[in-house]
């Protein structure tokens, strides 16, 4: 189940993907020990060993059976939330300061990635938008504010593991930083629509000194750019 | 109602006007016997029934009906994923914008049209009235008229097919404003129509709950405490009170959608001042108590029939009440973990996660309940058996992997990916499907009057739990690898690549699934009416539908039921035999029965 899980690009991502595991060990080990003892009574009890059953109701101090398991439950339970809620708090909470800044609108069935352009401001001339291609500079936190056009759409990108809908009405604010250059798929992952299942973008991570020729392939020298 | 046998009309008496209908019950009307009208004639007997027992087996029906077109729609989804863009055999092709009304009809289905109607009204139906040991339901006209919305329902569900456009294509969810404006989806009266269809199902079983609350509640049997009821009973009516408290929001939810459809209003539309996210709170609100609604019954046909091939009592009774009543509080404060990347407040991610990974505990209960009542049995794998044990093992899977999804953090990456639809599928099927089957053949007897082919019934079995697993364990897989859900084909994405043949075993496993249903539908028709016949108490049964005669006459119990104890006193040691029917007097003069427990009943005064 855990080779799976695809390459992980991402600085969080090694978070989520250890969440992923003390989940599957703990639970994993109930599921195997439940599945067992099932199996085991339904052979140890069948009737052709057994004469009779046992007379046990397990009601008052024989519910400590059952009391007990739960209880172990319990603390696992309280001990899952302790660490995933800090996986969550990094990603979704706890935004750190802006590197570059990308605005990111979904719309039937297209993703559309704007950049400030040299200037570092949206709103001005030099702002370029780009449909499905996001360029990102490897090891540099990238802030994004995520909106749609028409209908819900979930930027998902499987390799940062990043998930976060886009919602008409609402600019939702998230970061992500890449560590490995190379091009990686942004899916769509809410039904938006008969296209939907083509709603798939690139993600390209440069290397800082790819993504300045990227840059500069875009918005030409930057002498000329700046105004 | 002066016609009534005299202990009935004492329980009757007690949701009215007291027991007056007692006292003004002249000697001559006192029979003992099947009082409704005579001879009803054709229409007033199987159609327009009251008889809660012919309802029941409508909903059984109009349920196995829609499971039918619900089974289908997953057989194209299923090819189509394998096989992408391929001519599927009866069929053709498969459009992209049809594969997205495929899957919304799917789950709509499944769930509202199959799932409620089989595990709520025809279970809930049929054996409340005889478990509690009352003549029918509380109020067996809106019995009938419950049956009769959801028949409307269903109607306008199917014409949505075949209006122009075709039927509704933004899920089973219908998350605006993908579901509140034609022009995002290009589907016009089919999403009208869905919303009128899932608005009425909702009137039928707000009528339904109120009867289950009632006739639980108000009809027992003289001696039928609380804490006797079997725990079928306690799940139905557990159901029924999740569902009347959570559906309102949806209800006025649904016409506020309808309304941004039809009268252009904006209550879910971004550029009219709405929000999307409000159908999301109202949808989930609702929706999440909802998989409880369906849920809980299927393990409380577990619970009937796993001691009784076992031989023992249920272990932990009131335990497992306590538990699920816990498991219903919780259910109404967990449905923001549908949205955790929704674009809420993400602070609220971290107690919705919490509430929601609790509801482990609960359903741990539950689980290691019946696991201790298999401890020390005298078990017996019967096809009602192996559907109940079948089902625990699945559900087991099921609820551990609800924890992953139920964690925040990682469920930024998981949701909305296969590793959900495994996910619920892993935990609705144990409890509709292996529990609804369990309880079928289970029933089949009192129902039908004859026993169900136990060989048909394994091969049934088998064929559906190895199949099962083996459609869902891939997914799970495919989640993991990051398949989002809803894609009408993988190739679209390179790193999907490596899941497609995940997809191909989990199609061929599902043509084996829907296969492995024939011998379920050969044994249905063929035990009705050649299969041995059962007898009133095939199983050796304690509760009281095992009592009275298979098929049971209209008004149920020809002679007054008593109850004198728990419904579970299997292998007491002090009993003569390895079972003690509920209403089996006790050996030495019996002291009149207690109305204990919760007091929430008066005594039958017999």
């Amino acid at each position: 189940m855990l080779s799976w899980l695809p390459q992980n690009i991402s600085t969080f991502g090694g978070d989520v993907d250890h969440l992923f595991r003390i989940i599957y060990y703990i639970t994993g080990v109930w599921f195997v020990a439940a599945e067992l003892l099932l199996l085991y009574f339904l052979v140890r009890y069948h009737k052709s060993r057994r004469a009779k059953s046992v007379y046990v109701r397990g009601n008052g101090a024989q519910s400590a059976w059952v009391l007990v398991p739960v209880l172990v439950v319990l603390v696992l339970d309280l001990s899952i939330d302790k660490v995933g809620g800090e996986v969550w708090n990094r990603i979704k909470i706890d935004l750190p300061p802006a590197g570059d800044v990308v605005h990111i609108t979904g719309k039937q069935f297209n993703w559309e990635f704007t950049y400030p352009g040299p200037d570092g401001k949206f709103g001005t001339a030099d702002d370029q938008t780009i449909e499905n291609e996001l360029h990102v500079p490897a090891g540099t936190v990238v802030r994004f504010e995520l909106t749609s056009n028409d209908v819900i759409h979930s930027f998902f990108i499987p390799t940062l593991r990043l998930k976060q809908d886009a919602m008409p009405g609402r600019r939702i604010k998230g970061w992500f930083e890449a560590t490995q250059p190379g091009t990686y798929e942004i899916a769509c992952a809410e039904l938006c629509g008969f296209g939907h299942y083509s709603m798939h973008g690139v993600l390209t991570v440069h290397s800082a000194q790819d993504y300045r020729k990227w840059v500069q392939s875009r918005w030409g020298a930057p002498q000329t750019a700046a105004k | 109602m002066g016609a009534k046998p005299l202990g009935r009309a004492a329980n009757r008496g007690q949701i009215g006007k007291g027991n007056t209908e007692v006292a003004t019950a002249t000697p001559a009307e006192i029979k003992i016997g099947p009082t409704h009208e005579e001879h009803p004639g054709f229409w007033r007997s199987y159609v327009f029934s009251v008889d809660h027992k012919v309802i029941g087996k409508q909903y059984l029906g109009l349920s196995l009906f829609m499971a039918l077109i619900g089974g289908a729609a997953a057989y194209l989804i299923r090819w189509q994923l394998a096989w992408p863009e391929t001519y599927v055999p009866g069929w053709g092709y498969v459009e992209p914008q049809q594969y997205n009304a495929i899957i919304t009809m799917h789950g709509t289905i499944m769930i509202f049209f199959v799932a409620m109607p089989f595990v709520l009204g025809a279970f809930g139906n049929y054996l409340i009235p005889l478990m509690v040991g009352a003549d029918d339901m509380a109020f067996p006209r809106l019995n009938m008229m419950s049956f009769w919305t959801l028949a409307a329902g269903s109607t306008v569900l199917i014409a949505s097919f075949f209006v122009p456009a075709g039927p509704a294509s933004g899920g089973w969810t219908a998350y605006a404003p993908l579901s509140a404006r034609p022009i995002y989806t290009g589907v016009t009266w089919g999403q009208n129509l869905w919303i009128v269809a899932v608005a009425i199902e909702f009137a039928s079983f707000l009528m339904g709950g109120i009867n289950f609350l009632t006739t639980a509640l108000n009809l027992r049997a003289p001696g039928m405490t609380l804490w006797r009821l079997p725990m079928l009973v306690w799940m139905e009516l557990i159901a029924a009170v999740l569902f009347l408290l959570s559906v309102g929001p949806l209800i006025a939810g649904s016409f506020m959608l309808l309304l941004d459809r039809v009268a252009g209003t904006g209550f879910f539309v971004p550029d009219k001042g709405g929000d999307p996210l409000l159908w999301q709170h109202l949808f989930w609100f609702f929706g999440h108590p909802e998989v409880y609604v369906v849920g809980l019954p299927g393990f409380g046909i577990m619970m009937e029939i796993i001691p009784v091939f076992s031989r023992k009592p249920l272990y932990g009774y009131k335990t497992i009440v306590w538990g699920s009543l816990a498991a219903g509080v919780l259910s109404f404060v967990v449905w923001a973990h549908h949205m955790f990347v929704s674009g809420m407040d993400p602070r609220l991610a971290t107690p919705f996660s919490i509430t929601t990974i609790l509801i482990s505990v609960p359903f741990a209960i539950m689980v290691f309940s019946m696991l201790a009542t298999l401890w020390g049995g005298r078990i017996e794998l019967t096809t009602p058996m192996l559907f109940a044990v079948g089902g625990l093992a699945t559900f087991i899977i099921g609820g551990v992997t609800g924890i992953f999804l139920g964690s925040a953090g990682l469920d930024v990456y998981l949701h909305g990916t296969y590793f959900v639809v495994a996910h619920f599928h892993y935990t609705l099927m144990p409890m509709v499907f292996f529990g609804g089957f369990a309880g079928l053949y289970y029933w089949f007897p009192k129902m039908f009057g004859r026993m169900m082919n136990e060989t048909l019934g394994k091969v049934h079995f088998f064929f559906t739990f190895i199949c099962f697993n083996c459609v869902f364990i891939p997914l799970f897989m495919a989640g993991v690898a990051g398949n989002p859900r809803r894609i009408y084909e993988l190739s679209s994405y390179d790193f999907l690549k490596p899941a497609q043949h995940l997809h191909v075993i989990a199609t061929i496993a599902t043509l084996g699934l829907l296969a492995g249903q024939v011998p379920f539908v050969i044994n249905f028709f063929m035990s009705m009416w050649k299969g041995r016949e059962a007898g009133r108490n095939p199983w050796l049964a304690n509760t009281l539908e095992w009592c009275t005669d298979s098929p049971p006459p209209h008004g149920n119990f020809s002679e007054p039921v008593m109850v004198y104890r728990d419904p579970y006193e299997y292998g007491n040691p002090d009993a003569p035999k390895d079972w003690m029917a509920q209403n089996e007097p006790p050996a030495e003069p019996a002291p009149q029965p207690q109305a204990g427990g919760l007091r929430l009943k008066g005594t039958g005064t017999v």
